[in-house]
């Protein structure tokens, strides 16, 4: 049989099973909790169905959470200040009062900036770590246990002392993010690293592969799902590093978290709501970004089930 | 042992007289202390395709290891007189993010070949196993049997001499399993390199094979070997004659027997 005559069966095949295969990808980075977004790119009507039933039972659940809002608001009678309705927040915090709302953005954005700042770092200082230990066991021994003590490590314990070494503005902020962030990458990237099938490894062996040229053309690649992983990890953890940061350090531009000490000084439950509710979102878009990005960068080829 | 008689698939170079891969009173000690093989003398010749079967653990995969240079034997000699060697491993073991044609491309680029000659070297290769058309599939995408083809095609870009198999095929159903034989049989005789092979099945070995090695337990040695007569390519039909019947029974029975002592 040629190879034309086969592959329009191969096609449909393969439309079928990367579809089932996306999904689990999806499943295994997360992102499985945006199945809108990620069904209505396709065309086929029967698809974007089941897209919108998939996005149909967390539509009701927002829904309930919004009656229940509104509930708690009217129960609490005098005190109902203390849990603004939803529409309060929207008209008093971010359209009524002139510059609120974009004050609230500004910060969010200052915020954002260090979470991606120290993420970026992170990134790069966590992968960096993670193949120097792949490539020299001594190198692991001595310092992977570090890796994990810095994870139990309260970062919160220290950030008086990040303050009093690194000042109290942006530098002490990302240091902050950073320290928070680095070790789901370093975890996940070594793990990538050290899955590679032993078979592989020969492979390479046996053509007198040199140690870098393994680490390059089979263990990298190999460890980019994982690396991914990791950094939709992180992402999310970046963004809570940055709000922390932000607590501490007050000096310069306000990012979200003073905002947020700011409102609660004012009594401003409004303004505050809306603060949380955009760095919640903020969390969430990181998340969800990080998570699109690992889709699109290996979910052509991954295959969880090996 | 294994006197070899002098195979119809000789090539006419000059060398021949050496075998390809001579082991004599090769042993395998692992340091766990661990025997995996002793007193093990086997021989490999241009245009033989040999195989060995043997119980689970007996030490057959270590003898391919030890061949392709993976493993050093901890007792005796372990002579391979070429270094252009194929291996098989059980799985497949294609890189995932590389299409098929990049895969078969990746042994001829460790090499550092440039880069037209990976492309015709691989393009030959993927022609050979009858994946022409699939050279932009990603190994999710293909079946077990095609990722072995790929896998196959992989190693025939190196051009051996000497081609080692690990189990190829076990992991595949029957039918696929027997057209790979087949297919394999076709490119022994085309191809021209001497096979060593390591399976579980008696069937598959006589019917692969122009000699097949047997096995006791661990640590193991050699029993028997048998030499396969029929002629190649070899005809699909053989299988079901009374001589290739007698012959799966006494390579089993010699099976059992080493398997017992």
């Amino acid at each position: 049989m040629t190879a034309t005559e086969m592959s329009p069966f191969i096609g449909s095949a393969i439309t079928e099973e990367q579809q089932e295969q996306q999904e689990q990808l999806a499943a295994a980075i997360g992102v499985a909790d945006m199945p809108v977004s990620r069904k209505a790119i396709t065309t086929q009507g029967q698809r974007i169905s089941r897209g919108v039933r998939a996005a149909l039972p967390p539509i009701a659940v927002f829904l309930v959470v919004l009656a229940a809002w509104y509930g708690v608001n009217a129960v609490l009678g005098a005190r109902n200040f203390l849990v603004p309705r939803p529409d309060q927040v929207i008209t008093e915090a971010i359209v009524g009062r002139t510059g609120q709302g974009l004050q609230i953005l500004q910060s969010l954005l200052l915020t954002a900036e260090v979470a991606v700042i120290g993420l970026a770092i992170a990134s790069v200082l966590g992968i960096l770590w993670a193949v120097l230990m792949s490539q020299f066991r001594w190198f692991q021994r001595s310092t992977y246990p570090y890796a994990v003590i810095l994870q139990c490590i309260p970062i919160l314990a220290l950030v008086p002392l990040i303050g009093v070494w690194f000042g109290y503005e942006l530098n002490a902020r990302i240091i902050v993010c950073v320290m928070i962030a680095l070790f789901p990458m370093v975890a996940n990237t070594l793990f990538g690293l050290q899955s590679v099938e032993k078979s592989q490894r020969e492979l390479f062996q046996l053509q007198r592969a040199s140690r870098f040229t393994v680490l390059t053309k089979l263990q990298f690649p190999a460890a980019l799902p994982s690396i991914f992983v990791g950094l939709r990890t992180s992402a999310g953890l970046a963004v809570v590093g940055a709000i922390v940061g932000d607590f501490f350090f007050q000096r310069g531009t306000p990012g979200i978290g003073s905002l947020m000490q700011t409102y609660t000084r004012l009594l401003s439950y409004p303004q505050l709501f809306a603060a949380i509710i955009g760095a919640s979102l903020l969390g969430v878009l990181m998340f969800f970004i990080f998570g699109l990005i690992g889709k699109v960068a290996v979910g052509k080829w991954y295959d969880p089930a090996n | 042992m294994a006197i070899t008689a002098p195979s119809p698939m000789t090539t006419t170079a000059v060398d021949d007289e050496k075998p390809l891969v001579d082991f004599r009173n090769v042993a395998m000690k692992f340091p766990n202390g661990t025997v995996a093989l002793s007193g093990v003398d086997i021989t490999v010749d241009r245009g033989e395709f040999v195989t060995v079967v043997g119980p689970s653990g007996c030490g057959k995969s270590t003898l391919l290891r030890i061949a392709s240079g993976l493993e050093q034997a901890s007792e005796g000699t372990a002579t391979v007189t070429t270094d252009r060697i194929g291996y098989v491993f059980q799985d497949a073991t294609l890189l995932a993010w590389r299409d098929v044609q990049r895969n078969v491309e990746l042994l001829a680029e460790l090499n550092r070949r440039p880069k037209a000659e990976r492309r015709e070297k691989a393009k030959a290769a993927i022609d050979l196993v009858g994946l022409t058309g699939f050279e932009k599939n990603l190994p999710k995408q293909l079946s077990g049997g095609m990722k072995m083809r790929a896998s196959l095609a992989r190693s025939l870009t190196l051009d051996p001499e000497l081609f080692l198999f690990d189990e190829p095929f076990g992991a595949l159903d029957e039918i696929t399993r027997e057209r790979l034989n087949d297919e394999l049989i076709q490119l022994f005789v085309r191809e021209g390199f001497a096979g060593m092979f390591i399976t579980h099945s008696v069937s598959e070995a006589v019917y692969l094979s122009t000699r097949v090695v047997v096995m006791s337990g661990r640590p193991g040695k050699i029993v028997r070997a048998f030499d396969i007569p029929f002629p190649m390519p070899r005809d699909p039909d053989i299988r079901f004659t009374a001589e290739f019947a007698e012959l799966v029974g006494d390579v089993s029975h010699a099976l059992r027997e080493g398997h017992q002592g």
